[in-house]
This record gives C-alpha cells, sequence and structure tokens, in this order.
C-alpha cells in the first residue's frame, strides 16, 4: 500500500501566494456561507447566501486552479498552508455576524478586484468577472446592515455587536500581499470610508481603536489562523482524505 | 376559461337573493368550470372554482412546497463535506434551487388566497404534510447521488404530468421546476457512475446508497391505488392525469436499465421484466412502514421538523427587524433616502 498523499502538497512558493491568498478567502469564506443552508431566516436569504457562496466557491476554484490542483488544495493542505484572512474563518454566529463578516469583506473585495481589474497583470480577467459578482454581495451586505441595525431594539444590538466583533479582524485586510499590484493604503482609504458610511447610515457605532492589531496583522496570510479554522478543516476534508486518491 | 370569474361570485351573499337563484348561479359556475376542465382549458386565480378543488390544490401545492424546503436539508448535511470542489459547487446550487422551487410553489399557492407565513405555519405545527422520502438519513456521500438519481427521478415522473395540471399557476410552476430537476438528475447520475467506476469502496458506498433508497423512492408515488383517497377526485379535476401505481410502474421502468448502466444492482429479488405485460415486475412495498414514516415515525421525521422550525424561529428577530426597517422608511423609499 502507497502512503496516502496528504502531505502538504504546496511549496511555500512565493509566485503561488497571490492566488492562495484570493483563492483560500474565497474558498474559506464560501465553506461558511454552506453552513447557512436550511438555516436562514427567511427562504429568500437561503436563496442569497447559498448564491454568494457559490460565487465564491467559484472565484476559488479559478484562483487555487492558478496554483495548482483546486481539490489538492482545497483538501489536502493542513492549516498552517491556508494564506486566507482570520476574518472570512470567523464562525457565523448570529445572521448579524455573517452580515458584519460579509461587508467587511466584500467591500474589500469590491475595491482590491476593482484595482486588479483595472490593471493588467494575471489576475485582471478573473477580478473583471469577480467585480460583477463582489458588487452585488456588497450590495446585499449593506442592505442587510441598514435593515438589521435601524430595524428593532434587538436587530441594532445584534448588528452593532457584530460589527465590534469582527472589527479587530479586519486590519489584516490592508496588509499588502507580495505580487498584488495593488494600492493598498488607497484601498484602506477607501474601505473604512464605505464601511464608516454604512454603518452610520445603519444607526449603528464604528468600533474605536486601532483596525490593525499587533497579533492579527498579516498572520492567516502567514498560516496563522484561529482555532475554530481547524475544525472547520476536519469537516471539509475528511471524506477527501479517507480516500486517497480517488475521483468523484 | 374567461366566462364566469370570482367577481361575479360575490352577488350570491346579497341579501334578498333566494336559494333557488344562489343554487342556480352555483350550477351555472360548475357548468363553465366543467366544461373549461373538459375542454383542457386552464383554470386561472380569478376564475371560479369549486370549494374543493381550491381546497385539494392548495393541500397539494403547499406539500409540494413543503417538500421542496424539508428536502433541503438532507443534501445540506453533505455541503460542508463534499469530496471535491466541483460536487460541492453542483451540490450547493442544487440546495439553491431547491429554495427556489419552494418560493415558485409557495407563490403558486397564494394565488388561490392562502399565504405563506400560513402555510409554513402549518408545515411546523404538523398540520401539512411533506414528503416521506425526507425522513430518511443521508448517512455517506453517496446518498447525495442516490437521492439525485433515484428521488429526484421519482420526483420528475411525478412532476412532467403537473406541467399539464388544469390549474394555470400550478402547471407553470412545474414547468420551471421540472427544467431543474431534471438537471439534478442527470448530475445525481452522473455523481453514482463516478462513484460505481470508481475504487471498491466507492463502489460500496454507491450500492449500499441505492439499496437504501430504493423503496423509499418508490413510496414517493404515494399509497396503491386501492388506499389513495384523494385520486379519483383529483383526476376527474385533472390536477392528476395518471394514478399513483402507473407512475411508479414508469419509474420502475425507467429505472431498471439505468441501474444496469450503472453497474448497481436494485434490492428487489422479484425485479423481472415480464414480457407479457412489457413492464418489469417488481416486488411488495412495505406499507406498513410507508404509514409509520407518514404518521412521523420515520428514522428523521422529529430532526427535519425540528430543524425547520428552529430556523424560523431564530430567524424571527430578523423578519422583525426587515418589517420594522420597511415601516420606518415607507414614505421616503429605499432606507430612508429620498427617492429620485
Amino acid at each position: 500500500m502507497t502512503a496516502p498523499a496528504t502531505s502538504p502538497p504546496v511549496s511555500t512558493d512565493a509566485a503561488a501566494l497571490p492566488a492562495l491568498a484570493l483563492g483560500d478567502d474565497a474558498l474559506v469564506l464560501s465553506h461558511r456561507l454552506g453552513e447557512w443552508a436550511g438555516h436562514a431566516p427567511v427562504l429568500e436569504e437561503e436563496v442569497a447566501l447559498a448564491n454568494i457562496a457559490l460565487d465564491l466557491l467559484g472565484q476559488a476554484r479559478l484562483l487555487l486552479s492558478m496554483a495548482g490542483d483546486e481539490d489538492e488544495l482545497a483538501y489536502l493542505r493542513e492549516e498552517r498552508s491556508f494564506r486566507n484572512l482570520q476574518l472570512v474563518e470567523q464562525p457565523n454566529g448570529d445572521f448579524a455576524h455573517t452580515i458584519a463578516r460579509q461587508l467587511y469583506f466584500s467591500t474589500y473585495q469590491t475595491l482590491l478586484y476593482g484595482e486588479l481589474a483595472s490593471g493588467d497583470g494575471a489576475f485582471a480577467p478573473l477580478a473583471a468577472k469577480a467585480v460583477k459578482e463582489v458588487a452585488y454581495h456588497q450590495d446585499h451586505a449593506e442592505q442587510w446592515t441598514l435593515r438589521l441595525g435601524d430595524g428593532t431594539d434587538e436587530s441594532h444590538r445584534r448588528m452593532q455587536a457584530g460589527i465590534d466583533a469582527l472589527w479587530r479582524f479586519t486590519g489584516e485586510m490592508f496588509k499588502p500581499v507580495p505580487g498584488l499590484d495593488a494600492d493598498w493604503q488607497a484601498i484602506q482609504q477607501r474601505w473604512t470610508a464605505s464601511v464608516t458610511s454604512v454603518v452610520e447610515r445603519a444607526t449603528l457605532t464604528v468600533p474605536q481603536g486601532p483596525q490593525t492589531g499587533a497579533w492579527t496583522a498579516g498572520a492567516g496570510r502567514e498560516g496563522l489562523h484561529t482555532e475554530s479554522f481547524g475544525r472547520m478543516l476536519a469537516e471539509m476534508q475528511h471524506l477527501h482524505r479517507s480516500h486517497p486518491g480517488a475521483s468523484w | 376559461m374567461t366566462a364566469v370569474t370570482a367577481g361575479t361570485a360575490e352577488t350570491t351573499g346579497v341579501p334578498g337573493v333566494s336559494d333557488a337563484a344562489v343554487a342556480a348561479e352555483t350550477a351555472a359556475h360548475e357548468a363553465v368550470f366543467d366544461a373549461a376542465v373538459a375542454a383542457d382549458e386552464r383554470i386561472e386565480p380569478r376564475d371560479w372554482m369549486p370549494e374543493g378543488y381550491r381546497a385539494s390544490l392548495v393541500r397539494q401545492i403547499a406539500q409540494h412546497a413543503h417538500s421542496e424546503i424539508i428536502g433541503m436539508q438532507p443534501e445540506a448535511n453533505w455541503i460542508t463535506r463534499a469530496p471535491s470542489l466541483r460536487r460541492k459547487a453542483i451540490l450547493m446550487a442544487k440546495v439553491q434551487d431547491e429554495a427556489g422551487h419552494g418560493l415558485y410553489l409557495y407563490s403558486a399557492a397564494e394565488t388561490l388566497g392562502t399565504s405563506r407565513d400560513e402555510l409554513l405555519d402549518k408545515l411546523h405545527s404538523g398540520r401539512q404534510k411533506y414528503s416521506s422520502i425526507f425522513n430518511y438519513p443521508t448517512l455517506t456521500w453517496a446518498d447525495v447521488g442516490a437521492i439525485g438519481w433515484l428521488v429526484d427521478g421519482a420526483a420528475i415522473t411525478n412532476q412532467v404530468p403537473l406541467c399539464r395540471c388544469s390549474y394555470g399557476p400550478y402547471a407553470r410552476a412545474m414547468v420551471r421546476v421540472c427544467k431543474e430537476e431534471s438537471f439534478h438528475q442527470r448530475q445525481g447520475y452522473e455523481a453514482l457512475l463516478a462513484l460505481s467506476r470508481g475504487t471498491e469502496a466507492q463502489h460500496a458506498m454507491a450500492q449500499d446508497a441505492v439499496d437504501r433508497w430504493w423503496w423509499p423512492s418508490l413510496m414517493m408515488f404515494g399509497p396503491p391505488d386501492d388506499e389513495s383517497t384523494h385520486t379519483a377526485q383529483a383526476m376527474a379535476w385533472k390536477i392528476k392525469r395518471h394514478t399513483n401505481d402507473e407512475l411508479r410502474q414508469r419509474f420502475v421502468d425507467i429505472a431498471v436499465p439505468q441501474a444496469e448502466a450503472l453497474g448497481l444492482t436494485l434490492p428487489d429479488p422479484d425485479l423481472r421484466w415480464n414480457e407479457e405485460r412489457g413492464h418489469y415486475d417488481f416486488g411488495a412495498i412495505d406499507w406498513t412502514e410507508f404509514w409509520d414514516v407518514l404518521k412521523g415515525n420515520g428514522p428523521c421525521n422529529d430532526q427535519r421538523l425540528s430543524r425547520r422550525r428552529q430556523a424560523h424561529e431564530d430567524g424571527a428577530w430578523v423578519r422583525e427587524a426587515a418589517a420594522a426597517h420597511a415601516e420606518k422608511h415607507k414614505d421616503t423609499g429605499k432606507h430612508g433616502e429620498a427617492q429620485a
């Protein structure tokens, strides 16, 4: 019997980093949104959340394929080899928590893909397609932030809690990814302006304090993740790893 | 049909109109309705229809919608564990489609004067049912393929004739639903084929799934004709076009060669081609199990219903927030911004 191919097949090859960073973000967030299936507050949100998850999974497949074999990369890497932001691996929490995560991330994706699409780098064609999807994701997140923030007392409280709890994971988004040609400072400024505007219109308060803590900055991109991520991978990878070499 | 609309039926409540006049008017409505059904015309929401017809359709369409919604659970059970990104994308798209089908069907039911909230309430309180098939557990990845092939296959066999159902909104919903269902069924078949042709362990997984899903799929067509209380009337009204047993036979005849092509066996020692009938004969269905599952005693009945109730209860504050937000901003347009 040959040894199962479960050792991380991916190099820490710097050339692969940008595709892995963007691909892992999309893969991991897609997985989290997939956990909502059958649990959404209204049927329309079953459709919407699955739709966003599918868009992200589509992005992930293209991006991971640029770095290697999509399934090997998704299913056979261990936690320390994933390059996604800590933000996207955060558990769903309640609907407001999920929406806060969507608001932060979709705003980032819109700005980053907008820049990549207008450049002539390797990611330009993919970004040009993805900007249309992420604009829809951002709109969805903004609409719900407004509804929940400016809805009932309870929804206001929950939305503020989601905004506050995830704030500490946002600083990481603006640390430059080597190989991705973008004006990271400008992205941070525009992100802050956009999110601030939505949060304030939703009658909520923008969290105080630094976005970029000493610990979180760059952590996910360097393979340093939060504790719940390992469990997520255990569930995601279990079947694939149980049948080494099988095709599906 | 256009001759008599619900609008004219309102006159029956007017004081001073004699019972005889009411009876005559009802008879006139019925004649128009019966003629429309006989001529294979579509009944539309504003047309007069017998109360029994309306109630029967509400029951059937609601049960169909509930089945789409509950049916998301056994498959969603595998979204986070799908073994390749391609399969994961297919499964996510399928579960999303099911939510969409539920939405079409609730809309079709609403044209009959009920509301989605009312129907969901009946589902959650157990007063309306969903398909018995979704009370079986998905224990392995191969179950996802078996559901696509067998469960969706049975659903399509049932639903294709409903595209010609006498009630227009239901028939039109079925046209859209059937297109997507056929796609899912092919994908399920293809997933099983990959397993059947894969490693020994994958093949065994596929066979085990088919062994567990075959009989429950045959039960999806409902009780045998001599025990089906609604069939005769539903056929007279052209809501149904074929009996349960006719459709079940049609499904078996299609599925047997497909199983052969898959390289998998069906768990029925009595299954064989009957030259004289031109159909496959098959073994006896365990109707005790069927009625047990229908009464709520299947393997997952409690789990499915409590999951659905939980999602609804957990989401109450979200729905209340959306309503409160809409109420605050109803005069100023979306989110309080002045409309252009």
